[in-house]
């Protein structure tokens, strides 16, 4: 197993300080803005997002956790629930939120912390902000705001580690296993 | 910087073998840790204005009470609703249950109605474990006769938890009938699994035989209130059912009121910062004072909320896709 | 018919002190002919049934089972209990008179008997009632009952609830020279009561039956035992407290015998864990403490014989709620099996069992009939066939008795009965039995 290195640390670090530009850029007053973290490791990113927009914005934007366990559509399918972690999130109505997450894939996670924000009330708008897309939607899904885009193939894992839930920061690819007989 | 650095968690796959709930006697402290955690996402949902989320959906909930309950029935009745799940409510004695029809038969029934889950309340201990034998459904065991209430104890537990992050080593006192209680004895298994010392308190006829041996969790008995409340942190008062007078066991309610009754004079030997429990329904002025039911220190309406956000949490964790 | 040999077996006639390898000849129904080691019987023309390997002992005798007719015919007849009796080396079983209508007089037990002549597979000897109508107040028609052929009488199934009825069966049984069996149970005590009380009741949340409530109920038939004169025999003890009390009253002379059951030596209330209903009998499955003490007590003869009390249920009956289970074990086709245990572990020598099982249980029939539980020339050829060391498993739905309800299905024992002959036929045999002509 040949894992490959596509982010270290400095490069995720020069990303977020784009994608954190990028997102003040794009919304006229980022005095409605909250930035929601997809658990896991969504929320550690937002968290940064925000606090780069403070460092020179100067400007404190809110920030949220949501957890979208809940609103899985392959909940059925899995044997072993996943661990519920909690949603806080200060009141999204009228308010422009940005969701951020590490990976975006086929989709379903964003279909689904989508479901789960309107649930709770009524934002004026949903952006999107992930660190990784990997391709292969499987639904009509777009990001706003990309940090790399990675090609890949089905078979291959894209891991993201950071710091607050890994111990270091690191995107790297990790190709199939070898099947026996090849 | 390296070596004081501590290290940071690693999300782990939760470690939950249960296809049923039956009893506590077999929960690790981990999944009662992950009920907690599971728990208090659900009380966040209960906080919003729109109580719902789709995870349920599809899924057949049916509650088959053979025993009277308001309560317990409509706390599991809304956890299933508030996960979109379908409940019905069979009530035992208006159904074909009445005519005759065995607990066996009814439950081949329901699993060919296409129930994912079934809510029982029996009076007759290890009905539900008859079920667990004869269904692919999952069974949640909502009391059966003396033996078990786990969700009871789960919600008393979470209810603690909520007060007191470290249960490690805080002191319980169970004062009532343990000999008829269900929800003493799912209880002891729960707060002995987490740590909590366990002391009961009750006159020795309502003393079931055989606490303090091996194969039981370890518990102490002291039958003197104010000795038994010394130090507690946790003091959970059991309803005393009537009848427990006219079957001998009793000389009279009033005794039982003059020993056991919990008062603020009592409640005043444990810690100032104790908590006070029941699993409802209350008899005011008997187990009870009604000031110290309707105390600072009473948690009892906290029981009943987050007995809802638990059974959620339950009913999450069991529908599997796949059975363990 | 012709004259069987049985050749080649270990021999174990209790009766006769006889425990060597030998061949034993039946004709006509008795035991006409016995041989040590390689002898041959001096006559020929007979078929020999080949039993190396193999014990062969007297028929055993159940002083204490249920056959359910008349009345519960769904849970068993007459027919299916005598075939299963066979089935486990029984030759001879007393029937109790718990059924519906009772047997408490001369008709009752006619059909009994008759039944038994036209469809019983063993020989079936009858109980009858203490009381009238097992109602527990007044004496049902002992006399009547003697006559008719009881060979004792019990409300089994019920204890005898008062001690002047109590007092009266046994003085009055006197004349008859009968033995008064009792179900020692203090009632009071074991109401509601679903199983042994204990360390498992309270895990389990059942209402428990405490050992005390037997021993209240056993110490006073001892003492009235020791008024009357009368003959007592304690049905199934299950206690440690019991056999003490046993062994004290038997110091005294008091005369008494007693029983107990292969699952009451064997199993411990830890059969219940998981609200087994299989499991569920009166008196319950007690402590491993309760066990040694049983043992002991057939060790020392405080405890005289092994009987079945064979309760066989329906499926239906068996398969609800703990509560509302009945109490019941279908005893009769793992007896043995069950039993070996305690011989393979050394608590128990095989003839000390079969003693128990033959010649003890034949005392307290008497000789009314036939002399019973011997293999003693011209004695009525009753003999039971097995290997000690067979190993097998439990398959209650090839039991032919009716109850399937027995806490041993899908456990391998070992021991098991090859053949069992009844005067002089072959009721019973394993498919690797062989019989040839000589």
């Amino acid at each position: 197993m040949s894992r490959k290195v596509v982010m270290t640390e400095e490069d995720i670090k020069r990303t977020l300080a784009r994608i954190a530009h990028e997102i003040v850029e794009q919304n006229k007053s980022i005095a409605d803005l909250i930035l929601v973290g997809v658990h896991t490791r969504g929320a550690p990113l937002a968290r940064r997002l925000a606090d780069n927009i403070e460092s020179f914005a100067q400007t404190k934007i809110p920030v949220g956790t949501l957890d979208i366990s809940l609103y899985r559509d392959d909940l059925p399918s899995l044997e072993l629930k996943p661990v519920v972690k909690l949603t806080d999130i200060p009141a999204v109505d009228g308010k422009s939120i940005v969701l951020v997450d590490d990976v975006l894939y086929t989709g379903r996670s964003t279909r689904a912390a989508m479901d789960a924000l309107i649930d709770l009330g009524r934002p004026k708008a949903i952006q999107l902000a992930v660190l990784i897309d990997r391709g292969h939607r499987e639904l009509p899904i777009r990001a706003d705001y990309v940090g790399k885009n990675i090609p890949s193939s089905r078979h291959e894992e894209i891991k993201v580690k950071l710091k607050e839930t890994d111990g270091a920061d690191e995107v790297a690819i990790i190709p199939a296993p070898v099947k026996e007989g090849q | 910087m390296r070596a004081t650095q501590t290290k940071p968690k690693v999300e782990t796959t939760p470690t939950w073998r249960h296809h049923h709930i039956l009893d506590l006697d077999d929960f690790t402290r981990e999944e009662i840790e992950l009920v907690f955690q599971t728990t208090r996402a659900m009380k966040e949902i209960l906080s919003r204005p729109i109580k719902r989320v789709p995870t349920l959906r599809g899924k057949t909930i049916v509650t088959l009470f053979y025993e009277p309950s308001t309560r317990t029935r409509l706390s599991f009745e809304l956890a299933a609703k508030y996960l979109s799940a379908d409940v019905v409510n069979l009530n035992a004695s208006v159904s074909s249950v009445a005519k005759g029809e065995s607990l066996i038969d009814t439950l081949g029934t329901l699993q060919a109605l296409g129930a994912d889950i079934i809510v029982i309340r029996h009076p007759h201990s290890g009905a539900p474990y008859i079920a667990a034998r004869h269904i692919e459904a999952s069974i949640v065991n909502a009391g059966d006769g003396w033996h078990a209430h786990p969700t009871q104890a789960l919600l008393d537990l979470y209810t603690l938890y909520e007060h007191k992050a470290n249960l490690n080593g805080l002191k319980a006192v169970i004062i009532g009938d343990i000999m008829h209680s269900r929800v003493a004895r799912s209880n002891i298994w729960g707060l002995t699994t987490m740590g909590i010392g366990v002391t009961l308190c009750c006159p020795p006829t309502l003393l079931p035989i055989g606490l303090g041996e091996e194969q039981l969790p370890p518990v102490k008995i002291e039958p003197n209130i104010e000795l038994a409340l010394d130090g507690a942190d946790m003091v959970m008062t059991l309803r005393l059912q009537l009848e427990r007078q006219k079957s001998g066991l009793l000389p009279s309610i009033r005794e039982y009121i003059n020993l056991y009754q919990l008062t603020e004079a009592r409640l005043a030997r444990a810690k100032p910062d104790a908590l006070v429990f029941h699993p409802g329904p209350v008899n005011e002025g008997v187990e009870i004072s009604p000031t110290v039911a309707h105390g600072p220190q009473s948690v009892i309406k906290e029981q009943v909320a987050n007995g809802v956000a638990v059974r959620m949490a339950l009913l999450y964790l069991l529908t599997g896709g796949h059975k363990q | 018919m012709k004259p069987l040999l049985i050749q080649g077996g270990q021999i174990i006639d209790p009766s006769q002190g006889l425990d060597a390898s030998g061949s034993l000849l039946i004709s006509d129904g008795k035991i006409s002919w016995l041989g040590k080691g390689e002898e041959a019987p001096p006559q020929s023309g007979y078929e020999i049934l080949d039993a190396k390997g193999l014990v062969v002992c007297p028929g055993f005798i159940d002083l204490h089972c249920h056959l359910r007719q008349p009345g519960d015919e769904e849970k068993e007849t007459i027919a299916t209990g005598t075939r299963a009796a066979a089935r486990g080396g029984f030759t001879t079983v007393c029937c109790m008179p718990n059924t519906s209508p009772p047997l408490d007089n001369q008709t009752a037990i006619e059909f009994i008997k008759s039944k038994a002549a036209t469809e019983g597979t063993v020989r079936v000897l009858p109980i009858g009632c203490i009381s009238k109508g097992r109602k527990g107040t007044e004496l049902a028609e002992m006399g009547e009952l003697a006559s008719a052929g009881v060979i004792a009488f019990s409300d089994d199934g019920e204890p005898v609830p008062s001690s002047y009825l109590m007092r009266q069966a046994l003085d009055y049984s006197r004349a008859f020279d009968l033995p008064v069996i009792d179900h020692c149970e203090d009632k009071a005590l074991t109401e509601g009561g679903q199983m042994n009380e204990g360390v498992i009741s309270t895990k389990l949340g059942l209402r428990g039956m405490p050992s005390a409530a037997e021993e209240i109920a056993i110490a006073r038939d001892l003492a009235l035992a020791e008024l009357t004169g009368g003959r007592l025999h304690i049905a199934h003890v299950t206690s440690e407290g019991s056999v003490e009390l046993i062994r004290r009253a038997k110091e005294k002379g008091i005369n008494i015998s007693t029983e107990v059951t292969p699952h009451h030596l064997t199993l411990t209330e830890e059969r219940v864990l998981d609200y087994d209903t299989n499991a569920k009998v009166n008196p319950p499955l007690r402590t491993k403490r309760d066990i040694k003490a049983l043992i002991q007590g057939l060790n020392d003869n405080t405890l005289d014989i092994i009987a079945t009390d064979h309760a066989p249920h329906t499926e239906a009956d068996k398969l609800c709620e703990f509560d509302l289970a009945p109490f019941g074990i279908s005893g009769f086709e793992t007896a043995l099996g069950s039993l070996m245990s305690l011989v393979h572990s050394g608590k128990l020598e095989l003839v000390t069992l079969i003693t128990k099982l033959t010649h003890e249980p034949a005392k307290i029939i008497g000789n009314k009939y036939d002399k019973l539980g011997t293999l003693a020339i011209g004695t009525p050829a009753d003999i039971t066939i097995f290997d000690p060391n067979r190993e097998w498993v439990v398959e209650p739905k090839d039991f032919a008795s009716k109850g399937k309800n027995t806490p041993l299905a899908g456990e391998r024992l070992k021991g098991r009965v090859m053949a069992t002959i009844y005067g002089g036929n072959l009721v019973y045999k394993d498919s690797s039995i062989k019989v040839k002509e000589k």
